[in-house]
């Protein structure tokens, strides 16, 4: 389990995920219950909730994003030091969800990448707990360098980040 | 103040130029040429009578239908003195829809003809800051004319087979 020094890296990482709840709408609330003691995040070591972006290492997207809101997202995520992990979380986040209209933008993957969707409408804390443990599973196979590939780095041109 | 003696009130001060009197569930309602639209507001608001002082909305409709008068604006005015409402509207060529502003008269219309260009363009002359407010500043369109489907057209993911279509 602790071996080598970057699997040491990858425990310490994975179980303390700093989140940063950017939360506009309902799927807000349900997350208030994931942080709450009947269901409590903090488990996973994620006690820490963090508004300022510089110190997270996961951006939640919960809720609606219309599209003026759009850069404000992309601006808390160029903010956030690597590495960083992103979910969204609920059907607004994901897709737009019911949202299909103009003012709304149709998934917050058109301006940042996503690591895991959660769908639901909104998703019930149990699904927040499942996608949470899918970012620690993400968090625990990422090696040390994944985010200097070229691969990472073709991602995150195509957003036109770096 | 009843409707008829608002009717008559304007009807006295601007005869042959009102049109289209109405009174659906008991509002005064009435049409006026686009350029009059200042002169019956000016004319509402000083009146000692009528003192038509607050506008409490304003906001456009679009009819593809009529040709050459596709986009109304409508202006809902309100006497608090007697509590009483009244609504009036204008019809501009979508091609050409330059209505003057009614902002040097009443201060809420500001906010609300901005609010109808970004959404109608209709073009207000004498706006002091007549760009968009709700929407993005980029948007290149006017979203609630009806040649605008509603759903949001960057969309890929949503097959037309998927939704009975």
């Amino acid at each position: 389990m602790a071996t080598n020094f970057e699997k040491v890296v990858s425990l310490a990482r994975k179980n303390s995920i700093w989140p940063l709840p950017f939360a506009t709408s309902c799927c807000g609330i349900e997350f208030m219950a994931t942080m709450g003691s009947h269901y409590d995040l903090a488990r996973f070591g994620s006690e820490r909730v963090s508004f300022s972006p510089r110190q997270c290492d996961l951006l939640m997207v919960m809720g609606t994003i219309a599209k003026k809101m759009g850069p404000i997202v992309k601006q808390v995520y160029l903010q956030m030091a690597e590495p960083r992990w992103v979910l969204a979380m609920g059907a607004c986040a994901c897709s737009g969800g019911i949202f299909d209209s103009y003012p709304v933008l149709q998934g917050i993957d058109q301006i940042i990448p996503v690591d895991v969707y959660v769908p639901g409408c909104p998703p019930r804390p149990e699904a927040v707990l499942d996608g949470f443990m899918k970012i620690q599973d993400l968090v625990n196979a990422e090696g040390l360098r994944r985010r200097h590939s070229d691969q990472y780095k073709d991602l995150l041109a195509g957003y036109g980040i770096q | 103040m009843t409707n008829e003696t608002i009717k008559l009130r304007l009807t006295e001060k601007f005869p042959d130029v009102l049109t289209g009197w109405e009174e659906p569930y008991g509002m005064l309602t009435f049409t006026a040429p686009k350029d009059f639209n200042l002169k019956v507001l000016q004319f509402l608001y000083d009146d000692t009578e009528l003192r038509f002082r607050f506008l409490t909305d304003l906001q456009a409709v679009h009819y593809p239908d009529r040709t050459g008068e596709e986009l109304a604006v409508v202006y809902h005015l309100h006497n608090l003195f007697d509590n009483v409402r009244i609504r009036f509207k204008v019809f501009a060529d979508i091609t050409k829809p330059d209505v003057f502003s009614a902002t040097a008269l009443y201060q809420s219309a500001n906010w609300m003809e901005r609010e109808t260009y970004d959404f109608y363009g209709v073009n207000f002359l004498g706006h002091p800051n007549l760009i968009r407010i709700l929407n993005v500043d980029e948007m290149d369109y006017f979203p609630m004319r009806k040649e605008f489907p509603l759903e949001e057209q960057t969309r890929v993911d949503k097959d037309d087979e998927m939704f009975g279509r």
